[in-house]
C-alpha cells in the first residue's frame, strides 16, 4: 500500500488542483482585466456605430462549479442571409486575466446564429456578447457567472 | 505533450436545406502563458488561436480564441445544408503549426 495517503486524490481532482494553483498564482502577480476595460473593448468594436435592438439568448451558468470549464453558447434572432447576418460575436469576461474571450465569424451559410464553447473564468464576474452585423449595427447582452471553486479562492 | 488530435460531429447524411451543429472538439492544452510548471517557470503561451472551417471551399464559418478558451477547446456552430460536399476544418496554433480535418457529408 504505497500511496495509501494520496488514495483520495484521483488523477482528474488532481488536475484540476494544479491548473487552479497555477491559475491563482497567476492571478495574484498580473494584471486583471476590469468592467473599465471591457467597456473600452467595446467602445473599439462599436465605436461610431449605432446601437439595434435583437434578441439575443446569452447561455451561461449562473453559478459554474469549475471555473475551467464554463460552457457558454448563444443564440441570436437573425434571418442570416446575404441582406441581413449578424457577421461577428465577441465574448469578453471582466474579471479575467485578459477581457477578450473570443471572436466568433458567421457567415450566410450559417443558416442560423448560434455557437457555443467553453471557457476559463478565473472568478465571479459579468460576461459580456457582443453581436455585430452586416450593416454595421450592433447589440449588447450581459450575464453574471458565480464561479465557485474555479475562481481557485480568487 | 499529448499528441492534438482534431475531432468533429458531422452528420454523414442531412436533408437540403437543414440546419445542422457542427461539433468540433482538438485536444490541445491552450497554455495561457501564466501557469507555472512544478519547478515554477512559467509554461510560455501556445494556444489554438484560430478555427476556421470551409464547405467545398467557401468559408463558412471562423472564430479567434484567446487564452480565456478552456484546454481542449471545444466549438460548435450552425451550417446550412446546400449540397453534397466536404468539410474542412482548419486549427491553426500559436507558431502557426496547422492541424486539418476533413469530412464529407451526402444530400439525401
Amino acid at each position: 500500500m504505497k500511496n495509501k495517503s494520496l488514495k483520495s486524490i484521483n488523477r482528474r481532482s488532481a488536475i484540476t488542483l494544479l491548473t487552479c494553483m497555477g491559475f491563482s498564482l497567476s492571478l495574484h502577480s498580473g494584471l486583471m482585466a476590469s468592467p473599465e476595460m471591457v467597456q473600452s473593448e467595446l467602445d473599439k468594436i462599436s465605436k461610431g456605430s449605432k446601437k439595434k435592438d435583437a434578441d439575443i439568448f446569452l447561455d451561461v451558468p449562473e453559478i459554474a462549479e469549475n471555473g475551467n470549464q464554463v460552457k457558454v453558447s448563444f443564440e441570436i434572432e437573425s434571418p442570416m442571409t446575404e441582406n441581413d447576418f449578424v457577421k461577428e460575436v465577441y465574448i469578453f469576461a471582466d474579471g479575467n486575466p485578459a477581457p477578450n474571450v473570443g471572436k466568433f465569424e458567421f457567415t450566410p451559410f450559417s443558416g442560423e446564429c448560434f455557437a457555443s464553447t467553453k471557457m476559463r473564468l478565473s472568478k465571479t464576474q459579468d460576461v459580456y456578447l457582443l453581436a455585430k452585423f452586416n450593416d454595421g449595427k450592433y447589440a449588447l447582452e450581459k450575464s453574471t457567472v458565480k464561479v465557485t471553486i474555479g475562481g481557485c479562492g480568487g | 505533450m499529448a499528441k492534438i488530435k482534431p475531432r468533429a460531429k458531422i452528420p454523414k447524411e442531412a436533408e437540403l436545406g437543414e440546419i445542422i451543429e457542427i461539433k468540433t472538439l482538438i485536444r490541445h492544452p491552450m497554455h495561457s502563458g501564466r501557469v507555472k510548471n512544478a519547478e515554477g517557470k512559467t509554461i510560455p503561451r501556445q494556444i489554438i488561436n484560430k478555427f476556421e472551417a470551409r464547405f467545398n471551399g467557401d468559408l463558412i464559418f471562423s472564430m479567434n480564441l484567446e487564452p480565456s478558451i478552456s484546454s481542449n477547446p471545444y466549438i460548435s456552430f450552425p451550417y446550412k445544408v446546400s449540397d453534397s460536399g466536404s468539410f474542412d476544418l482548419v486549427w491553426t496554433e500559436d507558431g502557426g503549426e496547422v492541424y486539418k480535418l476533413s469530412k464529407s457529408m451526402k444530400v439525401s
